[in-house]
């Protein structure tokens, strides 16, 4: 297995993701933005930050970099992409993955652990949390509010494509369990081929037990597989 | 154009000054010499006020690499590893613009740090405001927060703790303190001292523009009804550019291109240049129009007063130019050639072809006014008699009282805006007794905690300086590490006032006092006179970041509760001072008395054997007793851990409140499991570390014998409730 991480200048999540990828014995590179193609990769991660500072609307400008033609490429080939925090705003800008992300519902940068309910572990990305469906995880965003129209949201339910869904820790999916004014609590979605992951929580962030958990873990080695 | 005595005093300079000048440098200044010493002996930039005083300060031990003087203070925390760190103050912009304000202090305290060569892992904030009911507060508090968050949140750099206070002595002189931390090897770190004649001085990172114009002179007046029209004095932060300006320093750091670094703070490259220049005993010579400018026609004097953030000064080994050009382009900066240092000891500045200022830098730098103040000694407050009614509370209801007040409210509303978990390192996040973050790749880790403790300082100075001190050395206990040296931040109002003059020197008195005897020395800092509006003054609140080692995560300590039917210790005495207690204040309503005194023996033995009990692994968990006293801690070791506890009042000659609420100092509350307790007891008896067994751990609720009986459950409610109805959030 081999990825690359995408660095934008304002990525500030790229060593993060590289250090979980490594220790789960990914071997990865980190690639730069501005080249102008990937290296050989399964996996291509588009790291939390700001990418290119999000004064305009976040990703915005990082949906038109030079580097991701390729990453679109990659991922119309069928190749990995995981897309955290930014890197979901990304993939939403580039259109890889539909709907948008909104400010959270009280307009403020909310950064607080989390539970999240695994709704689909059929896909390369969450296989094993087959035996553990509700995780913690950090989110630290201030535009993470999933919005989509009537026929979008039908169509990812439907077809099984929302991953992750806000919850408390029983795993019960609510408004009180919603923390940033997501529709039907969507934390991540996946494309159709379900080969694109974009998610707001931070699963990097949570891969040894001193970190108040490993809930992130399981992540990295479903994709180690 | 001619210099008035109108003009001289609107750059903030009294006659006597600008006759200084005149003698110094044998001529009469022009515009733009005198708004650069107007830059350079403002109170902010010289010190001129305190400096006495703080020479006084123990800088040195053993751990500390470099002391004040540089842009940050270093210790060695092991192994190759170095730390630097420091607090600055953004007190007057902050009120004036408050996200940009906090913004901003967030970005030159984290500059102040990695332009040492450091990358930062970790900040802190204290931040003061008025009483919550005034009419400015809810805006300037949601202001700075998201100011604070914006920023660091933005670069990617933790936000780890604080403290967020309300006092009415802030209702128009708001303070935010910002305190940064990095990591370096200790080989590589940079200093800003300049080397050598004849050497390239490049200016990198952001444009110069007009903002910020005379924002260190507007830090060192008063605030009055005009302060509004300060606003164009602020400056306005950009903090994708910190990062970039972030990385290309860190990517240029790796050889040995610099000789020499400065980031461009208040006073901007006035005194970055001079800095360099003066601490390598040499001169420097610009020339203004290689100044990368954001306007058109800027002038010499809005260019060299300029406080345009992201922005840093270089000196560079002659042939590395275009090294340094790439990498700076790469990061798409800008980095311009703008000098050379000379040998012949002036600043000289060009413009045009013309020479516009010519200034021996001694005078600016060496030669700045010193001040020995005149000052009058605070008298201890007499203990007079509490009022009679003060047991006509119910201690329950004090408890929730206190619980309630926006100062004891759990604060997760402010600390969840900021992005704590940012780096992956971040271990303990703010609202423990000290954030602990580990150092990346090891199993060690720093211990990070920021202090305050005004009503103290405004009742008894040397005490409150003492007790501040203290206390943060007893949050780096606290969590299992070893505290290792200080950071301070000095706010005060008026230092021309013989009265705050004096809780300024006797402040430093009290702190100079416990950083001596717990070896604790300050290695870095800030001073922030002026604090004052309309003649109101805040209370003097110095504020400390202090530091510490955890050579073993393992051995790291949390205040939460862990088990049911352990047994609860009282470390230290309580002698029952509930003179500027909590209880007094929030409750009954008064400000009398002098503060519980400091015992700085009992503070470092009870120390040290709480540090030696969790290296043992003999606690479950600690928590230092501080502000509420002892039944307030015991309230937050049952909510973090979601524990009870049931505790008994010893038959003390003092009353169930002194007992409960006062706030006697060098004091831990700690859980201790069944199977250890005849150690623990056996090894504080042997030490002679006085202490009580108040009572036991149970489920779900806490339990005072005879007096009442609470769910835990309604304490977190209690606690947990005062930020959201604020800002009326669900």
């Amino acid at each position: 297995m081999k990825s690359s991480v995408i660095v934008f200048p304002g990525s500030n999540c790229d060593r993060d993701v590289a250090v979980a990828l490594e220790k789960f014995k990914i071997k990865n590179e980190m690639v730069w933005h501005n080249e102008a193609s990937l290296p050989k990769s399964d996996l291509v991660v588009l790291p939390g930050g700001f990418s290119y500072g999000d004064y305009l609307r976040a990703g915005a400008i990082a949906g038109k970099s030079r580097i991701i033609n390729d990453v679109i490429k990659h991922a119309k080939n069928g190749g990995l992409v995981l897309g955290i925090c930014n890197g979901f705003q990304i993939l939403i800008e580039t259109g890889l993955l539909p709907g948008i992300l909104l400010r959270n519902k009280n307009l403020k940068f909310l950064s607080k652990n989390v539970f999240v309910k695994v709704i689909n572990t059929n896909n390369k990305f969450c296989s094993n949390y087959k035996n553990k469906k509700v995780i913690e995880l950090p989110i630290a965003h201030n535009e993470g509010n999933y919005f989509a129209d009537y026929k979008t949201l039908k169509n990812l339910e439907d077809k099984d494509l929302v991953v992750f869904k806000y919850c408390d820790m029983d795993g019960n999916i609510n408004d009180v369990s919603n923390p940033n004014g997501s529709l039907n609590n969507i934390a991540g979605i996946l494309n159709p081929e379900k080969n694109i992951l974009g998610m707001m929580p931070h699963p990097e962030r949570l891969i040894d037990p001193i970190l108040s958990g490993k809930d992130g873990s399981i992540m990295f080695q479903s994709l180690k597989k | 154009m001619k210099i008035t005595q109108q003009i001289v005093n609107k750059h903030g300079l009294n006659s006597e000054e600008y006759n200084k000048i005149i003698k110094l440098i044998g001529k009469k200044p022009n515009l733009l010499e005198l708004g650069i010493f107007s830059a350079m002996w403002n109170e902010h930039c010289s010190y001129k006020s305190s400096k006495k005083y703080l020479k006084t300060l123990p800088t040195k031990n053993k751990k500390v690499i470099q002391g004040p003087g540089e842009n940050a203070g270093v210790i060695d925390i092991e192994d190759e590893d170095a730390l630097v760190f420091k607090i600055e103050s953004h007190n007057h912009p902050s009120f004036i613009e408050p996200y940009q304000g906090a913004a901003t202090g967030v970005g030159g305290i984290l500059r102040d740090v990695f332009t040492m060569g450091a990358r930062p892992i970790a900040t802190l904030n204290s931040i003061h405001f008025g009483d919550h009911k005034h009419y400015k507060t809810k805006n300037l508090l949601s202001g700075v927060v998201s100011g604070i968050g914006g920023y660091g949140n933005c670069i990617g750099i933790p936000t780890v703790g604080g403290e967020v206070k309300f006092n009415s002595v802030y209702n128009e002189n708001i303070l935010v303190n910002a305190m940064a931390v990095g990591l370096v090897k200790k080989n590589k770190i940079f200093y800003s001292k300049a080397k050598g004649s004849n050497k390239p001085v490049i200016y990198v990172g952001s444009k110069t523009g007009r903002d910020g114009i005379h924002g260190a002179s507007m830090a060192s007046a008063e605030f009055d009804k005009n302060t509004e029209e300060k606003k164009p004095t602020v400056q306005v932060g950009d903090p994708f550019t910190e990062k970039l300006l972030l990385e290309a320093c860190l990517e240029l750091m790796k050889d040995d291109s610099i000789i020499s670094i400065q980031d461009m703070g208040a006073a901007g490259l006035t005194s970055s240049s001079i800095e360099m220049a003066s601490k390598g005993n040499l001169g420097i010579e610009i020339n203004l129009n290689k100044i990368p400018c954001r306007e058109k026609k800027m002038t010499p004097y809005e260019m060299m007063l300029s406080e345009s953030q992201e922005r840093m000064l270089l000196i560079l080994n002659s042939g590395k130019e275009d090294n340094a050009e790439k990498i700076f382009k790469k990061w798409g900066l800008d980095f311009s050639i703008i000098g050379k240092t000379t040998d012949k000891k002036d600043l000289v500045l060009k413009f045009n072809e013309n020479e516009v200022a010519n200034l021996p830098i001694s005078a600016l730098s060496t030669e700045a006014p010193i001040y020995d103040r005149k000052w009058k000694k605070a008298l201890l407050p007499k203990k007079t008699s509490l009022p009679q009614n003060y047991k006509s509370f119910k201690i329950i209801d004090s408890l929730k009282k206190i619980l309630m007040s926006p100062n004891n409210s759990e604060k997760s509303w402010v600390w969840e805006q900021y992005d704590q978990t940012v780096m992956g390192d971040t271990i303990q996040k703010s609202g423990g007794d000290s954030a602990v973050i580990r150092i990346h790749g090891s199993n060690k880790g720093v211990s990070l905690t920021i202090d305050s403790s005004s009503n103290y300082c405004e009742s008894y100075p040397l005490t409150g300086g003492k007790q501040i001190v203290a206390e943060a050395w007893r949050n780096l206990i606290s969590v299992g590490s070893n505290p290792i040296a200080i950071t301070n931040c000095l706010n005060f109002g008026n230092p021309e006032k013989e009265k705050i003059m004096g809780q300024f020197v006797e402040c430093i008195q009290g702190m100079k006092e416990a950083c001596t005897y717990l070896d604790f020395p300050v290695v870095s800092g800030n001073v922030s006179f002026y604090n004052e509006t309309n003649k109101k003054t805040i209370s003097p609140t110095p504020t400390i970041g202090g530091v510490g080692l955890l050579k073993n995560l393992e051995n790291m300590m949390t205040f939460g509760l862990k088990e049911l039917g352990s047994s609860l210790f009282l470390i230290g005495k309580t002698s029952g001072h509930l003179y500027q207690s909590e209880f007094l204040r929030e409750v009954v309503g008064t400000k009398d008395g002098p503060p519980p005194e400091v015992n700085l023996f009992n503070e470092r033995n009870n120390g040290f054997m709480i540090r030696d009990l969790i290296l043992k692994k003999l606690l479950n968990s600690v928590h230092d007793i501080s502000s509420g006293g002892m039944l307030v801690a015991l309230s937050e070791m049952c909510i973090r851990g979601k524990i009870g506890a049931k505790i008994k009042i010893p038959n003390k000659n003092i009353s169930s409140y002194e007992y409960l609420f006062a706030e006697d100092q060098s004091r831990y509350l700690v859980e201790v499991s069944e199977k250890n307790k005849k150690e623990v007891v056996k090894i504080l008896e042997k030490n002679s570390v006085y202490f009580e067994i108040v009572g036991k751990t149970q489920k779900d609720c806490l339990d005072l014998e005879k007096e009442f009986n609470i769910k835990v459950e309604e304490l977190i409610e209690i606690n947990s409730r005062w930020f959201k109805s604020y800002f009326n959030e669900n």
